[in-house]
């Protein structure tokens, strides 16, 4: 199949490839929707991530909390924000995060009309800056 | 007989549902989105529809990576509001309409729509949020004021289906409640959008300009809002943005000509664009 969508810049389509690589991954993270499982992961991450064959690098980026990593790897963010939430982050200050910003700047962007379409809208433009 | 009598468009962000659990929503961030919301709790109250067709996502909480239905249809008795990892919202059990949902599927299906028919399913903000909002807050001990049929869409794996399928879904929705014996004030409710990509390097990103041209296709040219490709919603409008195809099942449930009665439109809520249509079928 080809990809139309993979011009756009700082974006993670989750197609089924990503959804193939990342589908322990993803079920790792919403398995922490569930209050007795963000128990066994508070007592305990270590093993309870082993319950995930996840890949190392997968592994890896949890422990770093490394968010667009975790997309790269498969991860989708409607559950790598259930990893998130059991870190008491929100979806915006998640947000802040990836886009490497800090929370004020980046809630002071939306305040502004959000981040502008233009210039935004192919990697070619983000190539130029 | 059953009549659709309205549609309603509006965006089902989480720190909506938030703001109003936590009784801030007179605060200067959040007062403009729910000022936008005035008109339509007092409109709704006077219309009092009897069921709500919700069309919305499940944002990975009744469905994880194992199942990904594209269309799945709410027939259950009830549905709880789930946990989506910060403790379940403080709202009302959600109740369905069995008999017109189970009339609904079989009438859409042997209308060449495979939908998938869900007896067990818990409910997010993707649900909550809109009966949130247009009808206020509603204590977790009391009931909605009305019943509803969940319809989930998956708009998370790509692809969605296409804004063309969801515009031709909503009429054959309308067909199967127009077919329906009792006399029900039925309204539609698309939700989701509008412009917003909540990961990676481009979080953040709204298109107002483009969002205010859907709203004003929305009522005057749903056809060509329905060819809108997948490729536009998600460069023009954000990766999430493209939500908005769940927005044609609504119009499309709606008669070719509608008298738009109300429009909304309000940048941040979170990371979102907020935007709200109401729309009534001329009678």
């Amino acid at each position: 199949m080809s990809k139309d969508y993979e011009d756009i810049p700082g974006t993670y389509v989750f197609d089924a490839d990503r959804s193939r690589e990342g589908y322990h991954l993803n079920m790792f993270c919403i398995s922490l929707r569930i209050e007795k499982n963000r128990k066994k992961m508070k007592d305990d991450p270590e093993s309870y991530l082993d319950k995930y064959p996840m890949s190392e690098q997968q592994k890896q980026a949890v422990r770093d909390r490394d968010w667009n990593g975790l997309l790269a790897l498969g991860g989708n963010i409607y559950y790598t924000s259930k990893l998130a939430a059991y870190d008491g982050i929100t979806f915006q200050d998640l947000a802040a995060k990836m886009t490497g910003t800090s929370r004020e700047e980046y809630r002071d962007m939306m305040l502004r009309g959000g981040r502008p379409i233009e210039g935004n809208r192919f990697k070619s433009e983000w190539e130029k800056k | 007989m059953a009549r659709v009598s309205a549609g309603v468009g509006c965006s089902h962000v989480p720190a909506i549902g938030v703001a109003m659990d936590t009784g801030i929503t007179d605060q200067p961030y959040w007062e403009p989105v729910f000022d936008g919301f005035k008109f339509s709790r007092k409109w709704i109250k006077d219309k009092k529809p009897d069921v709500v067709f919700l069309v919305y996502n499940d944002h990975c909480t009744a469905f994880s990576a194992e199942c990904i239905p594209t269309f799945a249809l709410g027939c259950a008795a009830e549905f709880q509001p789930a946990d989506e990892g910060w403790g379940a919202r403080p709202v009302p059990v959600v109740k369905g309409h069995q008999k017109l949902a189970s009339h609904i599927a079989q009438s859409v299906i042997l209308d060449e729509f495979d939908l998938t028919i869900m007896n067990a399913m818990e409910v997010d903000h993707g649900l909550t949020v809109p009966m949130s909002v247009m009808f206020g807050e509603v204590d977790k001990q009391d009931e909605w004021p009305c019943l509803v049929i969940p319809l989930c869409v998956n708009v998370v794996q790509y692809p969605p289906p296409t804004g063309n399928r969801c515009y031709q879904l909503g009429k054959a929705i309308r067909r199967a409640i127009d077919s329906y014996p009792e006399d029900l004030n039925v309204m539609v409710f698309g939700t989701g959008g509008m412009s917003h990509q909540l990961q990676s390097e481009r979080a953040g990103l709204i298109n107002s300009q483009w969002d205010k041209q859907f709203l004003d296709m929305m009522t005057n040219d749903p056809v060509a809002a329905s060819r809108i490709s997948h490729l536009e919603y998600l460069r023009e409008t954000g990766s999430e943005g493209i939500e908005m195809v769940m927005w044609l099942v609504m119009r499309g449930a709606l008669d070719a000509e509608v008298n738009e009665v109300h429009r909304h439109y309000h940048v941040p809520a979170s990371n979102t664009a907020v935007g709200h249509i109401i729309l009534e079928n001329k009678v």
